[in-house]
């Protein structure tokens, strides 16, 4: 480790890597620090130990990543793994936890490529044992082989949801049934942008193969599910919807559930960089020029945690990045920088036909959002339920902050990460406010916990 | 714009002090709208450790302190909530002899100005009230009943109890700008004015902006006070600690977390209103902690948090009415130590708008004290 990098990226998804290599490609001292013992981010997870009888199962779009680690391997960037950052500041400190020791470090520039995460699904029940998220789920599968236990109901909705329906098939595992919560009016509002998302037919294609592969499976499929609940004593044991104006039942051990995913912008925020609302997914990203550049100095975002794109757009948003941050470093002139972004611009720009199609087709369901029960656990880490968050704005709380004050809610460990969106949806809902306007927590450092000794001996490498 | 009249006061500020006045007013029946620029107890009072100490404070506070300690042991009766308050006494531990002849010398000074309530305590009764702190301690200064509540619950009660007695609170809503009428103030925000007799000044690390709208200058510095928080653990200590030579404060609240503050300091983007945690001075912290205590090495740090806090010259409060205008009164500058003296604070500014006078000699906490410094 050295005291001072020319670029410090977190993360080794495909945004990361391609960042890497591109700013290694001229000459900028690169570090690439990611939480996880093997690179590659969620997309390509474990992809170098991945093993053979597995191909057929984890598919093309997997084993699509391995040129890409190939270079990122080669580039020179030193990369450190099982590396958590636990603070980040805009004076381009950077605190990170590496076998039990925390450092001080600091860079020219940031790059945060932290990928995006499931949004939790707040129903009744989901804190039980047995359910989990499927795209949890289908990290597990990745790293240690392993598949939920069985049968398995699959709930939710949105591309990734169907993708882990496939995988599971393909590995045999008995599903008990899947439960679709797309609503029927989201196919008539994704229709203007069908014709945009035809230029991109292959993302078409793929998305009818997996319908046509689940369709044919031997379980139940139940359309425009709502009013999800999950029940069991000590674990879950069967989940209660609706379906078509019916009430269901279902039986089963595992429960995986999915409404998409959202940026993960725990380090933006804990930056403070400017943030806006997208609305078609109710979700905050940061606000980025067209080189990931965000609101505070020094400090770019590329892939997923700048606004869900999917893997290849978030490499080229990665190699984007890198060449504008090696152009502020003097590595390339004004006209040079042009002509190397010029191709990827294009490619960028072809990948993000699709998306317009796919957050029309799977907004979130109205039950991960505002949950319609009072008991509903909201705040995992400080057990805190709807109808509390809703109590303390009947008190006078009209902000994410004064709630978690009153209530607790988002003081947890888990920095908000889980309540923090459905926390903001209950305060609009009850106030009967556009959510952007009721304001989001302030996420408070360590981003994760430290101990008391690790601080005590934190090294500042200056 | 629309202009609300037929007020009594309008207190600045959704601050703990700002509320505590609009309670105390509000018994007194009169009509009072509280505005707040961005929402209550969004800066020092939600960003305060939590302790209440009578121990240790300037011995122009003392007697404001010892009547806050009374009212904070029946603060239900106040607010209609106990606010988490516990009386657990408050220590500061002696490691050294210096330390313990720096503590023999404050409870000297203390005792001759007629007070008793800090209390030299040895070795022994140090271990038995803190088993937990082994050799590491080898007495200290006490105050007994001393203790802490819960901040957030505070603010909740405090704003709540205010709704309750019939205060309007604007959230969101800053003062831009203060005008003096045929007889009201008129109290310009960025989307409605508001008019009444009486001007309340609680607006803490902004008091001296406000204070300057009426004609009243003081050097109030802000600074970003810092403070963290563990996770969970085994009950072990009760009476809230600080140390005689060393930065430290340092709880366990009722739900197990300890949190760990004691005079740090963070750093302040004074622009935009925020403040950055400053790591290294935070290691200190954690070394002091490690030091006193070293079982709880592995304890994981939460959360670090900074508030915004106004510090006078001299780090007394301001309390007081207005030189240059009349009908106005002032109550900021707290200067890190205001949470305890919040329920007495509330009546003394009421006191001194019903009646004129107060039961307290509040000569110390005089507004103009510092032109004077600078004329003599």
């Amino acid at each position: 480790m050295k005291n001072l990098y020319d670029l410090i990226i977190i993360g080794t998804g495909p945004a990361g890597m391609a960042a890497a290599v591109t700013a290694r490609n001229f000459g900028l001292s690169t570090l690439v620090v990611d939480e996880q013992r093997d690179l590659g981010g969620q997309i390509y997870h474990s992809l170098e130990n991945a093993r053979p009888e597995n191909t057929f199962a984890l598919g093309t779009d997997y084993f699509y990543g391995e040129s890409l680690i190939r270079s990122f391997r080669k580039s020179g960037a030193e990369y450190l793994p099982e590396t958590m950052v636990w603070n980040l500041d805009e004076n381009h400190n950077i605190g990170i936890l590496r076998e039990g020791k925390a450092y001080q470090l600091k860079t020219k520039h940031l790059l945060i490529a932290a990928g995006a995460m499931e949004r939790p699904v707040p129903i009744p029940g989901w804190t039980l044992p047995g359910v989990m998220g499927a795209a949890a789920a289908d990290i597990l599968f990745k790293v240690n082989d392993m598949v939920p236990e069985e049968p398995v109901v699959l709930a939710g909705s949105g591309p990734l949801f169907l993708l882990v329906a496939c995988r599971l098939i393909d590995n045999g595992v008995k599903i008990a049934a899947m439960v679709d919560t797309t609503r029927f009016g989201s196919y008539l509002k994704s229709l203007p942008y069908f014709p945009q998302a035809l230029r991109v037919a292959s993302y078409l294609g793929k998305g009818l193969s997996m319908r046509w592969k689940i369709q044919k499976g031997d379980f139940p499929i139940f359309q425009s599910a709502d009013n999800l609940a999950i029940y069991g004593a000590d674990s879950a044991e069967e989940i209660h919807f609706t379906s078509l104006g019916r009430k269901r039942k279902i039986h089963a051990k595992s429960f995986l559930l999915h409404d998409g995913v959202v940026p993960n912008i725990q380090f933006t925020r804990l930056l403070e960089c400017e943030h806006q609302w997208y609305e078609r997914q109710r979700y905050w990203k940061p606000v980025l020029d067209d080189w990931g550049n965000t609101s505070v100095n020094g400090v770019s975002v590329a892939g997923d945690c700048g606004g869900i794109w999917g893997a290849k757009a978030a490499e080229h948003a990665g190699r984007l990045a890198a060449i504008d941050i090696v152009y502020k470093q003097g590595g390339l002139s004004a006209e040079e920088k042009i002509l190397a972004a010029d191709p990827l611009i294009k490619k960028l720009g072809r990948e993000k036909l699709i998306r317009p199609f796919l957050d029309q087709l799977f907004p979130p369901s109205c039950h991960a959002l505002v949950p319609s029960s009072d008991e509903t656990l909201v705040c995992r880490c400080e057990e805190i339920t709807a109808g509390q968050i809703r109590e303390a704005v009947s008190l006078g709380a009209i902000s994410p902050g004064q709630v978690k004050s009153y209530t607790r809610c988002g003081m947890g460990p888990c920095q908000s990460r889980m309540c923090g969106l459905p926390l903001a949806e209950i305060i609009a809902d009850s106030r009967q406010v556009p959510t952007p306007t009721v304001g989001h927590l302030k996420i408070r450092p360590p981003l994760k916990p430290i101990t008391i000794g690790q601080l005590a001996d934190l090294e500042l490498l200056k | 714009m629309s202009n609300q009249t037929g007020l009594d006061a309008i207190i600045i500020g959704g601050g703990l002090q700002g509320c505590s006045v609009a309670i105390h007013l509000a018994h007194q029946n009169k009509r009072v709208v509280l505005l707040e620029k961005d929402t209550c107890g969004k800066h020092a009072s939600g960003a305060t450790a939590g302790g209440l100490r009578c121990l240790n404070r300037a011995p122009e506070e003392i007697p404001l302190s010892l009547a806050a300690k009374t009212m904070w042991g029946e603060i239900e009766k106040l607010v209609d909530s106990n606010c988490g308050f516990r009386p657990t006494d408050q220590i500061r531990i002696a490691g050294t002899q210096e330390d313990l002849n720096l503590l023999e010398a404050r409870r000297e000074r203390v005792c001759a100005m007629g007070y008793n309530h800090e209390e030299l305590i040895g070795a022994e009764e140090l271990r038995r009230l803190v088993p937990a702190i082994g050799s590491n301690g080898i007495g200290g200064l006490i105050c007994r009943g001393d203790g802490y509540a819960d901040p957030g619950l505070t603010c909740q009660a405090f704003q709540v109890k205010a709704l309750r007695l019939g205060v309007t609170i604007h959230q969101q809503t800053k003062v831009l700008a203060l005008e003096k009428g045929s007889e009201d103030w008129i109290v310009s925000t960025q989307n409605k004015q508001f008019s009444a007799p009486i001007i309340v000044n609680c607006a803490g690390a902004w008091g001296d902006e406000i204070a300057a709208m009426v004609g009243d200058h003081v050097d109030l510095k802000k600074e970003a006070l810092a403070m963290m928080v563990t996770s969970r653990y085994r009950h072990f200590i009760d009476p809230v600690i600080g140390h005689a030579s060393r930065k430290l404060s340092f709880k366990q609240m009722e739900n197990g977390t300890l949190v760990i503050g004691g005079a740090l300091r963070g750093i302040l983007l004074e622009k935009e209103e925020r403040t950055l945690i400053d790591w290294p001075q935070m290691r200190e912290s954690a070394e002091t902690v490690r030091s006193v205590f070293p079982f709880l090495a592995d304890l994981h740090i939460v959360r670090a948090w900074g508030g915004i806090e106004g510090m006078t010259p001299d780090r007394l409060p301001i309390i007081d009415s207005g030189k240059h205008a009349s009908g106005v009164f002032h109550a900021f500058g707290f200067s890190a130590h205001g949470y305890q003296l919040v329920p007495i604070v509330g009546k003394v500014v009421t006191d001194l708008i019903c009646s004129g006078r107060s039961d307290f000699d509040l000569e110390a906490f005089r507004i103009d004290r510092f032109e004077k410094e600078i004329s003599s």
